[in-house]
């Protein structure tokens, strides 16, 4: 082969590149999937345009009042901005926590058991008082979830990717133990799920089913932002995410910081769970752990860590997810078929991802003793 | 994950805490527990009736045995093994051996407490545990096989529900099983491969790289299910043959119960097991696996093709999940769920991580979750007062007890999860 191509890492990563590669993705993952829809039968143009609609709405809705498909990808993107957050934080100083849905369902289970039992225990509490109870019991809970893996790390070398991954199944199980068992509605006709919470403790909506859940992720995405790029402490973390032996030389307590960056994770992915059952099923049941957790874990790095960025691609994800429902009930394809094309776009985003920090360079092979030296 | 060696020990201090000593208090907490419970709940005159299989001719072979007295027993026992631990912190041989009996008497009493005022068939409940360890076995050594060249595989989940469902579409369509099977094994490779090449040649991270592979897994598996199997015009394919029906072996009483009612994914699962093991630990590639698992440098510097190494057995590991994949949908349920695989393929990799990244120690580790499987259909037919999201806690427990250090030192391979590139 007189040609082949080589990788090099580049020296500096280029604003345009940066921007550039990720859409040269999008567009080839949205030309895969219209290749994969034609061959389905589907008229990809048509399919892609009742996906936007379903997700956005149209503007003839949006005159007449109609925001529901908007809202309803707001809802949609809030839990995922949130979890994004939280493991964002954690991957910038090289702490894998996997184990954002654990944490949600465990900051869920707390807000919910604080609804359900404290309203008979203390009736002398005032009503407003609920909820900031709840949000506070979601964030311990979700930061317990989180502190013991960063607990297990820094003290015993426990790898957290393991642990963060299996304390998800403990907690999505104890959940289930809960709302199948003891804490299961008498009058739920045996559906499994806790009777529903007074409506003092539900969270405010804005408009439609956005609840004030969305103003959390908002000032979360606001105070991450400002930790990372404004104080001595997240300039700690970067400078352990980018170069940990630099960080230890320079005197970095590193076990305290993962100690301490799990806290805000877990309390972060709590908080998400806390909004999830106050501002949207009111009650504990199954619906809590469907995966926002995991695909937080994409949105952190299709943002690439930058919180600002969580926002935006929580709210596309969310928009894709929300879209690919509309596409079953317009076009009578499956559901399924936007998971496909999510999947699809994720691995061209991931595969075109060294793009922007290796260029190809197209290498002619040298005559074999010219080689010989290196 | 560079980061690894600094986040290793950043305290430096000498640890009190030994293994021994761990699992000392491990037992002892079991213990207070089992008494505990012994003594609040159940009667003290009930019996544990404990049968040795169904065998044809009456009298069934049976063992009674009061429950409380012995439930008592043994968490005397348990606490007596934890304290020993707890005091002496006795040599790792010593402490091996108290695992391994305390695991044991752990075990039998969750069957006398299951038992209490009822009868349990021992040898259905081995059998049972075989069965229901298979997936996890074949799941695990996918999982070995990755982390052994340095790649981590947390997808294994999402190539086991793709399997699944292109397993059973196949056999669906061709009305032959085995091009099923042969389908399920190929689609796990496809997948395997998409992980393979993010991970290898494009560098993503590993988990990343994983979570993506389970995310389009629900897609594809899920897409299958409505647009090929909801409607479709062919009757269901049914299940994999057991092997030996029909031969002697079959209704030899007792093992043959446990040794040869199976279907043929059970015996794959079992052969692979030592195969890979071989493969692993006594063969040039094997060796070649490790190296580059330990150390991708300087496996290049001897002139292993390290990119070779992580494919193919990348690759391959994806093929046997699918195998796994394979047990749902044609050997065990003869139809696909969504979401059928009930992160099976997470507690794979429990058993990876139980068994210390070994084959041989993850299909122990396999077992002993497919027995807590078992265990907990059983309860469910006999409606033991056990919740069975505790038992279905367990796997995770354990390997969280486990990977902290109490049971075992785990260690996983050196580079693991570490993109190479050749300099």
């Amino acid at each position: 082969m007189p040609f082949s191509l080589k990788l090099e890492k580049r020296l500096e990563e280029s604003k345009i590149i940066a921007f550039l590669v990720p859409l040269g993705s999008l567009l080839l993952a949205l030309v895969f999937g219209a290749i994969l829809l034609q061959s389905v039968g589907a008229d990809p143009l048509r399919t892609y345009s009742a996906m936007i609609e379903g997700a956005f709405g149209t503007p003839v809705q949006w005159t007449q009042g109609d925001f529901y498909a908007l809202t309803e990808t707001l809802v949609k993107a809030t839990p995922l901005m949130i979890c994004g957050l939280a493991v964002s934080i954690a991957f910038r100083m090289l702490f894998w926590n996997i184990g954002a849905e654990g944490q949600l369902v465990m900051g869920g289970f707390a807000a919910g058991a604080v609804a359900l039992w404290l309203p008979g225990m203390a009736p002398w509490l005032p009503h407003w008082a609920f909820l900031p109870l709840m949000a506070l019991a979601g964030i311990v809970a979700g930061a317990a979830w989180g502190i013991l893996p960063g607990l297990l790390k820094a003290y015993v070398k426990v790898n957290e990717i393991i642990t963060t991954l299996m304390l998800n199944y403990i907690a999505i199980l104890w959940l289930q133990y809960l709302y199948y068992g003891p804490w299961k509605d008498p009058k739920g006709f045996g559906f499994p799920g806790t009777a529903q919470f007074e409506p003092f403790t539900w969270l405010p909506r804005l408009i439609g089913r956005v609840h004030w859940g969305l103003v959390f992720a908002l000032l979360a995405a606001i105070f991450i932002w400002l930790i990372l790029s404004r104080t001595r402490w997240g300039y700690e973390i970067r400078l352990i995410g980018e170069n940990p032996v630099a960080a230890r030389y320079a005197g970095i307590n590193i076990g305290r910081n993962i100690v301490l960056v799990m806290f805000l994770s877990g309390g972060l992915a709590g908080l998400a769970g806390m909004a999830e059952v106050a501002g949207i099923s009111h009650r504990l049941q199954h619906g809590l752990a469907v995966g926002y957790g995991f695909t937080a874990i994409i949105v952190a790095w299709l943002a690439k860590l930058n919180p600002w960025g969580v926002v935006v691609v929580a709210f596309l994800l969310a928009a894709l997810l929300v879209g690919g429902d509309q596409i079953q009930i317009t076009m009578g394809l499956p559901a399924a078929m936007a998971s496909v094309l999510q999947g699809a776009i994720l691995f061209f985003m991931l595969g075109g991802n060294i793009l922007t920090r290796y260029r190809v360079r197209i290498v002619r092979s040298l005559p074999a003793e010219c080689t010989q030296e290196g | 994950m560079n980061a690894e060696t600094i986040h290793n020990n950043p305290t430096g201090r000498k640890r009190f805490v030994t293994r021994a000593r761990g699992l000392g208090l491990f037992y002892l907490i079991l213990a207070i527990i089992v008494l505990v419970w012994t003594l609040s709940s159940g009667s003290p005159q009930a019996l544990s009736r404990l049968g040795l299989g169904i065998i044809l001719q009456p009298p069934p072979v049976r063992l009674t045995i009061p429950t409380q007295p012995s439930l008592i027993a043994i968490g005397l026992l348990l606490g007596v093994i934890g304290l020993y631990a707890l005091l002496r912190s006795p040599s790792e041989r010593t402490t091996n051996v108290l695992l391994g009996s305390g695991a044991l008497f752990v075990v039998l009493g969750a069957i006398i407490a299951a038992a209490a005022d009822k009868s349990i068939d021992l040898v259905g409940l081995v059998k049972d545990s075989v069965r229901l360890a298979t997936p996890i076995m074949l799941g695990m050594l996918a999982g070995v096989m990755c982390e052994r060249c340095a790649v981590i595989n947390i997808g294994i989940e999402g190539m086991m529900l793709t399997a699944a469902a292109v397993g059973y579409m196949v056999s669906l369509y061709t009305q032959n099983m085995w091009l099923g099977l042969l389908a399920a094994v190929l689609s796990g490779g496809v997948m395997a491969t998409l992980h393979a090449l993010l991970t290898i040649q494009f560098l993503v991270d590993h988990i990343i790289s994983g979570t993506c592979i389970n995310i389009l897994a629900v897609g594809i598996s899920g897409y299958i299910r409505a647009a090929f199997l909801l409607k479709n015009p062919f009757g269901a394919p049914g299940l994999f043959p057991y092997v030996f029906q029909g031969t002697p072996l079959w209704d030899i009483p007792i093992i043959g119960t446990i040794l040869f009612q199976y279907q043929p994914m059970v015996y794959a699962a079992l052969v692979l097991v030592p195969l890979v093991w071989f493969v692993l630990f006594r063969t040039p590639w094997g060796l070649r696996t490790r190296a580059v698992g330990e150390h991708p440098r300087a496996a290049d510097t001897v002139g292993i093709n390290v990119f070779k190494i992580r494919y193919v057995n990348v690759i391959l590991a994806g093929c046997v999940a699918g195998l796994g994949g394979a047990w749902f949908s044609l050997e065990t349920v003869g139809h696909f769920d969504d979401l059928m695989t009930n992160n099976r393929g997470f507690i794979a990799l429990a058993a990876m991580i139980f068994g210390n990244w070994n084959p041989l120690g993850g299909a122990a580790g396999a077992l002993l979750f497919g027995f807590a499987d078992a265990l907990n259909f059983k309860f469910q037919i006999l409606e033991v007062n056990v919740p069975y999201q505790f038992i279905g806690m367990l796997p995770f427990i354990l390997t969280m007890v486990a990977v902290a250090g109490v049971i075992g030192r785990t260690t996983p391979p050196a580079a693991d999860g570490q993109p190479y590139r050749k300099q």
